[in-house]
């Protein structure tokens, strides 16, 4: 017991399908409260993961601990979690009562607090009027909300939940996005959450673990994942990258100073991991962070080009080209009134700054080569 | 507006308003000709005969039925078998379905292979298998004594006799109907149900159990009426002591020539049908055994009413009380066997379900071969075990003109009337399939009428209605193949119509109109595009009719009358006359030939289903 108390610690955790390795031993801890997501591109193990959580499938090794008991092959009925399905999973034949009201009957709440927790949920979820009626006369939002109630009335441990939100068009999943998070603050529920979808996890999460390939590519904040990514994987699937192969020339305390494609000198933000002169490495920068430079601008980092395209995508206006010609490098400008654009062939100065240049290993550190 | 009447001036209303499209439903008349000649009329045809004598409208036919008690037994008999059929069926296929349900893909195709290869397996076939294993010498009354269970053999040829051949045969249409319903189950809802809290008992209880309840309805349902109309099974399997109603009708038509009370005996049967029909409509306002009276309505199909909500309430209590016997259970199981949350569980409820399937799916399948061994026997009875080793009942078969031409002539019919039957249904397909037609579901259910009503009664209606034409016309329909082809064709449509249907709805439509865009003209856009990408489908549709009519004894028995026969009614006769090991043998024949289309079908539909 002399590790802190957390509502979910995975430990080491395996699963292999045959010859494919779904889940190739993942370490996760979960305060209370916090929101986590899973997020990764399909085949990635966020869901295997999810799934050995909920124990809904068993994992060949590793722990499961939820709520400090050790929870590896418990039955799911066992483990105090609640779940909400990617296609919410109401039972058709009950009523919106009697659904929520079910997973209170398998633990014998008597008929009186039933009543009035069913009543109380439907409050918290805006939806008191939907009692008597039968999951499928509900809207998609609806039957969402309801599988919400029917996991937070029994005040599980932790909530699971498996892209709830893929079934729904896209403007009501950016209302509902907002909608859970604000329920899961306001409830202090911890929250396992499962998607593919990167700006759902931004908006979302407490934190993020980006799986790949079934490890766990890189967890940490949305702010950590977005701006420091750790590795070229997570620099591509998150946002626009320009992801740009250089030798490192001299490496200090404070900055590395790479030799860029076409011959510019481009100093990047110090490495998290080990690198040495001339050592081949991939810097990144985001689109949004380069700017076209005005006559007499400076920046850290500086580089002339020809632009190959320039294209208006509505409130950012993208220009295209190639350093050195062949790396490709991107620039994305708010669309102002008034700003004068490049044309595509004109030549121009694209400048960012060290802190916006981030050294990204090639593979997930720690990774065998 | 101006410009919209100017153009109106110019092209008159036709531009702005569609023309009903009456046209779109022209290629449905074929099939409903053919089946109000060979179908709806004779069947009224008899009704109305049944309601008179010499001419006269009179009660005299459905006096007779109640004058002594022989008809109402035979009814009472008939509705006890059928209900005990129905019940053992029920309760059989249902762990099998759910096994099916929840099977993966490739291993539930693979094993409903083997639910349909007895479906289709000829049912004389079958019943003859039954005749080798109950027999007083058969396998199981050895098995028995060898096990030391038994002294003396037991008598099959009884009530148990005919009820085990009845549920092997009518099985795998409750599995079929089941396994259709209990696909549509999220797969996720019993996985919801545990994370939710509840045991597998009680997420199986209150869960599965109801959403599947439909299907177990339906297919209680169809094999019950089914069974109603059951004769070949108590005939030979029932040692003469049970007499059900379709045997009483065949006494009256081929011994008596009664046509009239022939009729009202069908009557009686049909209406009994509809009877059934009608109070199970109304209790499947219980199927939905909710726990608390708020039932997904629609999925169950019935209605409110007293015997609906009576049915709901008791479904809710028993419900209540399996799930909490469940619960009982599954916690005297952890205290026997204590939860480990550090070591895998094996799940033995699973276990068990798979050894009760496997069991009746080997039930289902196993039987049939049973004609094989003995039919290879040197011997000259059907015995067990069969005595040496030869081919002399093979030979025999060859050898004989009967068993020669009646093979002849069940092949010819199979093709002909499988090949008039697509010809009518398949335009008929299309159409229900691509067009909105007004009354859609009235053409549907019209369509597969055939299926509901008991085929006895089918069986007699046309040959009265054969004779009929006969007499003014002289195209002797009975006892040619003429009569035999347009019969089983009739009773090919609805398996046509529904297989086409299932075909051309995974056909994407999309494809025809790109072809026309191209130029094709729509003749040519058929031939080209939509033949060769259904022609699996097609001649899958074409097998199953094939085989229909090739396993058909009912109308054969009537129609087909004097030396031309088809294999059935020339097993049936003979059947009646002695079962000598000859039957065995020409069972195997048709065993091997009638599962190898079975195979071809499944073959080609995989193949269809790929592309």
């Amino acid at each position: 017991m002399s590790e802190p108390a957390y509502k979910l610690k995975i430990r080491n955790l395996r699963k292999t399908y045959g010859p494919v390795i779904a889940l190739a031993g993942a370490n996760v801890d979960m305060r209370e409260g916090e929101f986590l997501t899973l997020l990764g591109p399909s085949g990635s193990g966020k869901t295997t993961l999810l799934m050995a959580v909920a124990g809904l499938l068993q994992p060949d090794g590793g722990e499961v601990w939820i709520d400090g008991r050790l929870a590896t092959y418990m039955p799911p009925n066992k483990r105090d979690i609640g779940m909400v399905f990617q296609n919410y999973a109401l039972f058709p034949h009950l009523t919106v009562a009697e659904n929520i009201a079910f997973p209170l009957r398998m633990r014998k709440v008597d008929e009186a607090t039933i009543k009035k927790e069913v009543t109380r949920v439907l409050d918290v979820v805006r939806l008191p009027q939907v009692a008597e009626r039968l999951p499928r006369q509900l809207s998609g939002g609806q039957q969402q909300r309801i599988a919400l109630a029917r996991c937070i009335v029994y005040k599980p441990s932790i909530i699971l939940m498996d892209e709830p939100l893929g079934a729904l068009d896209k403007k009501l999943r950016d209302q509902m996005q907002l909608e859970i998070k604000h329920l899961a603050v306001q409830l202090g529920i911890t929250v396992l959450y499962v998607t593919h979808d990167q700006e759902e996890a931004l908006v979302m999460s407490d934190r993020i673990c980006l799986m790949n390939e079934g490890e766990i590519e890189q967890l940490g904040t949305p702010d950590e994942l977005y701006f420091r990514p750790t590795s070229v994987f997570a620099a591509d699937f998150l946002g626009e990258s320009n992801l740009i192969k250089a030798t490192v020339s001299a490496a200090d305390g404070s900055a590395v100073t790479l030799k860029a494609p076409g011959g510019a000198t481009v100093k990047a933000a110090p490495a998290r991991f080990e690198v040495r002169n001339g050592q081949q490495i991939t810097f990144m920068v985001r689109p949004e962070n380069v700017h076209i430079l005005g006559s007499g601008e400076k920046a850290d980092n500086e580089v002339t080009v020809k632009l190959d395209d320039v294209v208006l995508v509505g409130q950012v206006t993208k220009a295209y080209s190639k350093l050195g010609g062949e790396s490709k490098l991107s620039s994305t400008q708010l669309t102002r009134v008034g700003t004068r654009m490049p044309k595509a062939g004109e030549e121009v100065r694209f400048g960012w700054s060290v802190d916006s240049t981030v050294l990204v290993a090639d593979k997930r550190p720690g990774a065998a080569a | 507006m101006t410009t919209v009447n100017q153009m109106r001036a110019i092209h008159g209303d036709k531009v702005y308003k569609a023309r009903p499209n009456w046209h779109a439903g022209l290629p449905l008349i074929p099939v409903f000709v053919f089946l109000a000649l060979l179908f709806f009329f004779p069947v009224i045809q008899l009704l109305t005969l049944s309601v008179q004598t010499k001419g006269e409208l009179s009660g005299v036919h459905y006096m007779r039925l109640f004058e002594s008690d022989v008809y109402i037994r035979s009814l009472l008999i008939t509705l006890k078998v059928s209900f005990y059929t129905t019940l053992i069926c029920v309760i059989a296929a249902y762990p099998l379905a759910y096994m099916l349900a929840t099977a993966s893909g490739q291993t539930r195709n693979s094993l409903i292979l083997w639910v349909l290869m007895p479906f289709w397996t000829s049912f004389l076939v079958r019943t003859f298998a039954w005749l080798v294993l109950l027999g007083r010498n058969g396998p199981i009354n050895k098995w028995l004594q060898g096990l030391g269970l038994l002294e003396n053999p037991l008598e099959f040829f009884n009530m148990v006799g005919t009820m085990i051949g009845m549920v092997h045969a009518l099985m795998p249409l409750a599995v079929m109907t089941m396994l259709s319903v209990m696909e549509t189950i999220d797969a996720n809802l019993p996985k919801a149900a545990a994370t939710l809290g509840a045991r597998g008992g009680q997420a199986f209880w209150r869960i599965y159990f109801p959403l599947s309840l439909p299907g177990l309805a339906a297919g209680g349902l169809l094999v019950f009426i089914t069974a109603l109309g059951f004769f070949i099974t108590p005939t030979i399997l029932g040692g003469g002591r049970i007499m059900m109603i379709a045997q009483l009708i065949i006494e009256q038509v081929e011994q008596l020539l009664n046509w009239g009370f022939a009729g009202a005996i069908a009557l009686l049967l049909l209406l009994t049908a509809l009877v059934i029909f009608y109070l199970y409509d109304r209790l499947l306002g219980m199927s939905t055994l909710s726990g608390s009276g708020s039932a997904d309505r629609s999925a169950a199909g019935g209605g409110g009413g007293m015997i609906g909500r009576g049915g709901a309430y008791v479904g809710g209590i028993f419900i209540n009380v399996i799930g909490w016997i469940c619960d009982r259970f599954g916690e005297l199981v952890e205290v026997v066997r204590p939860i480990r949350p550090d070591r895998p569980r094996k799940t033995m409820s699973r276990t068990i379900m798979w050894i009760t399937g496997i069991t009746m799916l080997v039930f289902l399948s196993a039987p049939s071969f049973f004609v094989i061994p003995v039919s290879f026997t040197e011997g000259g009875f059907l015995e067990w075990p069969p005595e040496g080793f030869g081919t002399r009942w093979y030979d025999l078969v060859f050898d004989s003109p009967t068993w020669r031409a009646a093979g002849i002539r069940s092949f010819s019919v199979g093709v002909i009337s499988a090949l008039l039957a697509m010809a009518i249904s398949v335009p008929a397909a299309f159409v229900l399939t691509r067009h909105k037609l007004k009354g859609r579901t009235i053409y549907m259910s019209l369509l597969l009428s055939p299926l509901i009503i008991p085929r006895i009664l089918i069986a007699v209606a046309l040959f009265y209605s054969y004779a009929y034409v006969d007499k003014f016309l002289r195209i002797g329909l009975i006892g040619s193949s003429l009569g035999l082809v347009l019969g089983h064709a009739m009773l090919a449509v609805p398996y046509v119509v529904v297989t086409v249907m299932a075909v051309l709805k995974n056909y994407d439509y999309r494809l025809d109109q790109a072809a026309w865009s191209l130029g094709a003209n729509k003749a040519r856009t058929l031939w080209h595009i939509t033949f060769p990408l259904i022609r699996a489908g097609l001649l899958a549709a074409f097998l199953f009719a094939f085989v229909t009519s090739f396993d058909e004894l009912t109308i054969a028995l009537f129609v087909s009358g004097g030396l031309a026969t088809t294999l059935p009614k020339q097993m049936w006769d003979d059947a009646l006359l002695k079962v000598s090991p000859g039957l065995a043998a020409a069972s195997t024949l048709i065993l091997i030939f009638v599962t190898s289309m079975i195979f071809l079908a499944e073959f080609l539909r995989r193949k269809a289903s790929k592309s």
